[in-house]
């Protein structure tokens, strides 16, 4: 018994440190692909130089991300079998499916079309190469669908029956799956989250950039600054965009999961008692054990908004669900409750860093605004970094502008804070269950493989993730302190035969590794 | 013939793909060792591959899903019995993703001397421990009545699967000298023809007892129809390398690696793993594989996918089919 804990304990938190790891090149990879896509198109069709500064630029962050990206997506494809082998026996005839669709109309697309985007400058004619990229997003994109498909199916499994016989969990509706609201709102809630992250990515390294060109003497690298601006300006437009987003769709989804998940909810708000016009809590402190708040900073009412949409509705407490659950599904060796600190907290962070990074943004957007809200003589040129203006006639004051100029830079890691603890409460809260109502995780894991197997794995992957985490920050910091080079666009190739033998042969290549 | 046995064919094929493709990426990474003098012509090997590396991957992701969605059970028996080996290749894969990526990053010799060795390493090791591991899976191993793996780490690398991981290791270092033949231009390439000659012969004594041990131990008339068209491939392959017949020797050697997995896999059926302690144990496609009706659904979604991806990926190829000599790569 206590090794069998120990077996999952590991196992948890190898899946939670390679998951939360790679999570935090998914949405930057996802959402670049789509910002970077649209830059390209820009230039594409105006020929500005601005936007094709911007698109190379970008496009080299977006190529470092994508490496991590790829490389530490493949445990998670292997990791199910390693770690968690009783589970994938179980559920791996409803959930292999959505991954093998993954893998083939997701990862494919994503793989073949970014060789043929980073090589492809001077062999594809213009708009083929700008419809590469349009295709990787569409490929990351697509990926996101389905592998939160299957999670959304861990969630709240739909679409399936145990079969007496085998013992195992059968898809007999994969519509259901594919497209049940758990599916639809959770791409929608993870899909806004990825551009927050992609334009508070854009919004921090172009505000470093227009910042240092702000204080230095020499002239900058001609267009570095046009480029800058454009991509400051639509970091600051998606993270708003994004931001309202996310909220909708986090609304949406706490409704769905206190329909579905109440105890993850009620947990979320170290709620131990059902409450009518239940209140949204700002702080807790409590004693667990005792099942008790002793310190709370409460707003009346909201809870009820949140789960039910009016401020008068009962919501259900922890201790409520969980002796709902015992006389639904019996008496557990553990329990029905989740970590309460950890759910409540990581909802906190995930909330609040999330929503720090679109005020930053809305704030953003105002100081930066176009030329016609400002007076004459605040406006600046294409090739000047811009004012930060309060109002048409009054800027910022040193100190403040410096240091909304240093938010700007720090508002970049907002998001990842957010997406970690994002995942980290919704699949901590939905325990002590895998599949919610159906496996737990205790019974998930791999009866053959050894406690020192595991460890072995867990330290190889954190040792190894920890490593890549400093060359690949290093990297970035490079080339996003280099900034926009100075470089002309590829020759237009006419066809799709590409250059003809006789003609330039030895001409080097535009990109080589 | 029924949906499983449709299922197992095509997780075949999808092996078939990934040896097949990332077979000579892996071979053109060892080669950067073996074969290059200087950077420039380092590049010049990595570029052969650049466009598609990552693409040629993605078959054994693929495969991997497939697995899951069509053989449960398989997928969770094999991935955790061979916990060890599987964590080695994740590892080379995860950091052979990142040198590609990164060695051109830096203009600093020590940091591209670094990746390189991390290219190489990373290349030889998998290519080796997939022959281990496939060798194993067809030989059979301890598999309980519980259809877990009871075995250790060390019952995987038993004399058999040794072989089997030397076979693919010179295999594939045959068929990237091969691609580099084909696919380069300048000195390199002659020496590259003299190259793949030398890992031909290699393999093809190492792939002969190996092929034919398990011909002897667990084959029968459809597998002996494979090893027959293996070997043939192979001798093809390297009849046409010493003519100087790239083309030919580049798809004879494609050949070699497809029906060598295609052996295994038609001396495996209709086993997915034996065990080698009591057959009635043993995974089989029909006591492995998923409901009939995940099964027509993934049909369907590889029916129409799998061709297309081919058609796709196919341009790729088409695209950055010119061959690369030193005289390309621009300045760092």
């Amino acid at each position: 018994m206590e090794l069998a804990l120990a077996q999952e304990t590991v196992a948890r938190w190898q899946f939670g440190i390679t998951t939360v790891y790679h999570f935090l090149f998914v949405p930057l990879t996802i959402s670049l692909a789509f910002l970077v896509a649209g830059l390209q198109t820009a230039w594409v069709r105006t020929g500005k130089d601005k936007y094709f500064k911007a698109t190379r630029f970008w496009g080299k962050l977006f190529l470092i991300n994508v490496a991590m990206g790829v490389a530490t997506g493949i445990v998670q494809e292997f990791q199910f079998g390693m770690n968690w082998s009783a589970y994938s026996k179980f559920v791996g005839d409803v959930f292999g499916a959505p991954l093998a669709m993954e893998a083939l109309l997701a990862f494919f697309f994503e793989s073949t079309f970014i060789g043929l985007w980073i090589f492809g400058w001077d062999k594809l004619p213009r708009k083929i190469h700008l419809a590469c990229i349009w295709l990787v997003a569409i490929g990351t994109f697509l990926s996101a669908y389905f592998i939160l498909a299957a999670n959304s199916w861990m969630q709240h499994p739909v679409g399936y029956e145990v079969n007496e016989v085998t013992g195992r969990a059968e898809l007999n509706d994969i519509a259901a799956v594919l497209f049940q609201k758990t599916t639809l709102v959770v791409v929608f809630h993870t899909l806004t989250a990825t551009f927050l992250t992609g334009g508070a990515f854009m919004i921090g390294i172009a505000a470093y950039q227009l910042r240092r060109a702000s204080k230095a003497a020499k002239p900058d690298t001609p267009g570095r600054i046009a480029a800058m601006r454009t991509s400051l300006r639509l970091g600051l437009v998606t993270v708003v965009i994004a931001g309202l987003g996310t909220a909708v769709s986090g609304d949406a989804l706490a409704k769905v999961m206190y329909e579905q998940q109440p105890m993850k909810m009620a947990a979320a708000e170290a709620l131990w008692e059902t409450e009518e016009s239940a209140p949204f809590s700002l702080f807790a402190y409590g004693d667990v054990d005792e099942g008790r708040n002793t310190v709370e900073v409460e707003i009346p009412g909201v809870l009820s908004y949140l789960a039910k949409g009016d401020f008068t509705s009962a919501v259900p407490g922890i201790s409520t669900v969980e002796a709902l659950e015992k006389a639904k599904y019996g008496d557990l060796a553990d329990d029905y409750k989740p970590n309460i600190p950890t759910a409540y907290w990581s909802f906190r962070w995930m909330i609040g860093f999330g929503m720090a990074s679109f005020a930053i943004g809305l704030a953003g957007l105002w100081l930066t605004r176009q030329k016609r809200w400002l007076a004459a003589g605040k406006r600046r040129g294409e090739d000047e970094v811009p004012l930060l203006t309060l109002t048409p006639n009054r800027e910022l004051g040193p100190t403040l502008n410096t240091w909304a100029w240093r938010l700007a830079v720090l508002t970049m890691g907002f998001p990842l804070v957010a997406n970690s603890f994002g995942w980290i409460f919704t699949e901590m809260g939905r325990q002590p269950w895998s599949v919610y109502g159906l496996m737990t995780t205790a019974d998930a894991v791999s009866p053959g493989v050894s406690v020192a197997e595991q460890i072995t794995s867990l330290s190889v992957f954190t040792a190894l993730y920890a490593v890549l985490a400093v060359v690949e920050v290093r990297l970035l910091v490079k080339y996003a302190k280099a900034g926009p080079v100075d470089e002309l666009p590829p020759p237009e190739v006419p066809s799709l035969r590409g250059p003809s033998a006789d003609e330039d042969t030895d001409r080097p290549m535009t990109f080589a590794y | 013939m029924e949906l499983h046995d449709v299922w197992f064919a095509l997780i075949a094929v999808l092996w078939i793909g990934y040896f097949f493709l990332e077979g000579f990426d892996f071979g053109i990474g060892i080669l950067t060792k073996l074969l290059a003098r200087g950077e420039a012509e380092r590049r010049v090997l990595i570029n052969t591959v650049g466009p598609v590396w990552d693409g040629n991957e993605v078959w054994l992701l693929t495969a991997g899903g497939a697995t899951f969605a069509a053989f449960p059970v398989w997928y969770a028996t094999l991935f955790s019995g061979f916990y060890l080996p599987l964590l080695a290749i994740l590892v080379c894969l995860i950091v052979r993703v990142v040198a590609f990526e990164y060695r051109g990053k830096r203009d600093d010799a020590q940091w591209k001397r670094n990746w390189e060795h991390a290219l190489f390493w990373t290349s030889l090791l998998p290519a080796f421990l997939w022959g281990v591991a496939f060798a194993n899976i067809v030989h059979g191993v301890k598999i309980d009545t519980e259809g877990e793996y009871a075995g250790t780490v060390l019952d995987l690398l038993n004399p058999y699967a040794l072989l089997g991981g030397l076979v693919t290791l010179t295999l594939f270092t045959f068929h990237g000298a091969v691609f580099a033949a084909l696919k380069t231009r300048g000195d390199i390439r002659d020496r590259a023809r003299t190259l793949a000659g030398r890992a031909g012969l290699a393999t093809a004594g190492l792939a002969l007892v190996f092929l034919l041990w398990t011909q002897t131990s667990g084959g029968n008339v459809r597998s002996l129809v494979a090893l027959v068209l293996t070997v043939a491939a192979l001798l093809g392959a390297l009849a046409a390398n010493q003519r100087a017949r790239e083309g030919w020797a580049f798809a004879l050697s494609g050949v070699t690696v497809a029906g060598a997995v295609a052996m295994l896999f038609l001396a495996l059926y209709p086993d997915v793993m034996p065990s080698s302690l009591n057959t009635a144990w043993s995974l089989t496609v029909s006591n492995a594989s998923s409901s009939t009706y995940t099964l027509t659904v993934m049909t369907w979604v590889a029916a129409i996918m799998t061709p297309v991806v081919l058609l796709y990926q196919g341009w790729t190829y088409w695209v950055f089919r010119k061959r690369i000599g030193v005289e390309h790569i621009p300045a760092a």
